[in-house]
């Protein structure tokens, strides 16, 4: 059966708590999520109370404030600080979300929460292990697939056909979706997600594209495609604002155009 | 411990290549289900009012029997094919999993059998 509870070495117990110096400024309170492999103890939810007027508005700028001034150990990725790059996807606030677009002021309550993506297995307290996420993207062989010699210039596309990559290509592959899925956290080997059925869908929807056929038939599985439930999470949590469940919708919507 | 590569795991078994016909008689049942349920607390109303004979008469009529048995036949195929979602998204072991998606289909398979053999033994006067 599916585990509801974490297993016995997973449950994250208290840990420290590292108060603000003194005569800080308006000081806010976060709470942590801290495993270190190395150590073999349970993670732990270590508590900060920020001093805000000394960082940025952002949940980044806090990340980075306590790693630089409270506790170097704290490890997290974190690249561009624009929403591009899509490194630091994280749970804030119980939601998935980029810290580098999160403002700390739009989150409610008092302390605010911050985990790895869930159901991930995690390398060290906010990096989780994206390995199967990566290879599911490459499952899909998000590139052009072509049989016509290629033209002497560029493949041609009208800019209606162009425009209906229009809220799929944008996605920067950050997991935010996939990892608020349910139906990911379940059968996260056999069910591809919404991210990877969302560029499968890109590349279906190409005009230039020759192997649309194909690539619906490598969809067409109980589990790689029909796992979505249309629980909408991934368009609840996009950091990008896209709509992965509404590609899988074309995509299915596609499947039945075959048969019917 | 296995030295599979992640695109290996991410590839799995391959693509079963079926799927829409399961996605699309799901989709029609639940279709057709929703005027013959209208239909159906619309029938409990009228039978509410009548005695043993006049259920057994109303029972006899060619249209509702037919309506009836519809509507238990089609709810026992969709009851089946959502169960066999849920089992499929929630219970991971070989045999369990098995075992849970045989008892799931014949339980359905008898109960709805069953039900349309008592209406018809009901229409049929049998009663």
């Amino acid at each position: 059966m599916v585990q509801l509870r974490l297993p016995k070495n997973s449950r994250v117990t208290p840990g420290k708590h590292h108060p603000a110096p003194a005569g800080a400024g308006k000081t806010k309170t976060f709470k942590v999520y801290r495993y270190d492999p190395e150590l073999g103890q349970n993670p732990r939810w270590d508590t900060y109370d920020v001093d805000t007027t000394a960082c940025g508005p952002m949940v980044l700028d806090i990340l980075i404030h306590i790693k630089n001034y409270m506790d170097p150990t704290l490890t997290f990725r974190r690249s561009c600080r624009e929403g591009i790059c899509g490194s630091c996807a994280m749970v804030i606030d119980g939601r998935n979300a980029l810290a580098c677009l999160q403002g700390h002021a739009e989150c409610k309550g008092d302390k605010i929460m911050i985990g790895p993506l869930p159901h991930m297995p995690v390398v060290k307290d906010l990096v989780p292990d994206l390995t199967l996420f990566y290879a599911q993207y490459a499952s899909v062989e998000p590139w052009l697939h072509t049989e016509t010699p290629e033209p002497q210039k560029e493949w041609k596309q009208t800019p209606e056909d162009r425009a209906k990559l229009d809220g799929l290509y944008e996605c920067i592959l950050c997991a935010c979706c996939s990892t608020s899925c349910p139906s990911y956290w379940w059968n996260q080997e056999k069910y591809l997600g919404p991210a990877a059925l969302l560029h499968a869908y890109r590349w279906i929807i190409d005009s230039r594209d020759e192997a649309t056929g194909a690539r619906l038939d490598e969809l067409e599985d109980p589990f790689k495609l029909y796992r979505c439930h249309t629980i909408m999470n991934c368009a609840q949590v996009c950091p990008k604002g896209l709509n992965p469940a509404k590609a899988i919708a074309e995509v299915k919507k596609m499947l039945v155009d075959r048969v019917v | 411990m296995s030295f599979r590569t992640p695109l290996s795991t991410a590839r799995g078994l391959g693509s079963a290549k079926h799927g829409v016909g399961h996605w699309i008689s799901e989709r029609v049942a639940a279709i057709a289900l929703v005027p013959l349920v209208f239909w159906g607390v619309y029938s409990v109303i009228v039978l509410a009012k009548l005695d043993y004979y006049g259920a057994v008469a109303w029972i006899g009529s060619p249209v509702n029997a037919t309506l009836v048995i519809l509507t238990v036949g089609i709810s026992f195929f969709h009851m089946q094919g959502g169960m066999r979602v849920i089992v499929e998204d929630y219970v991971y072991g070989h045999l369990t999993k098995a075992g849970a998606l045989l008892a799931n289909y014949f339980l359905c398979l008898l109960v709805g059998a069953l039900a349309i053999v008592s209406i018809l033994k009901v229409a049929l006067g049998g009663a």
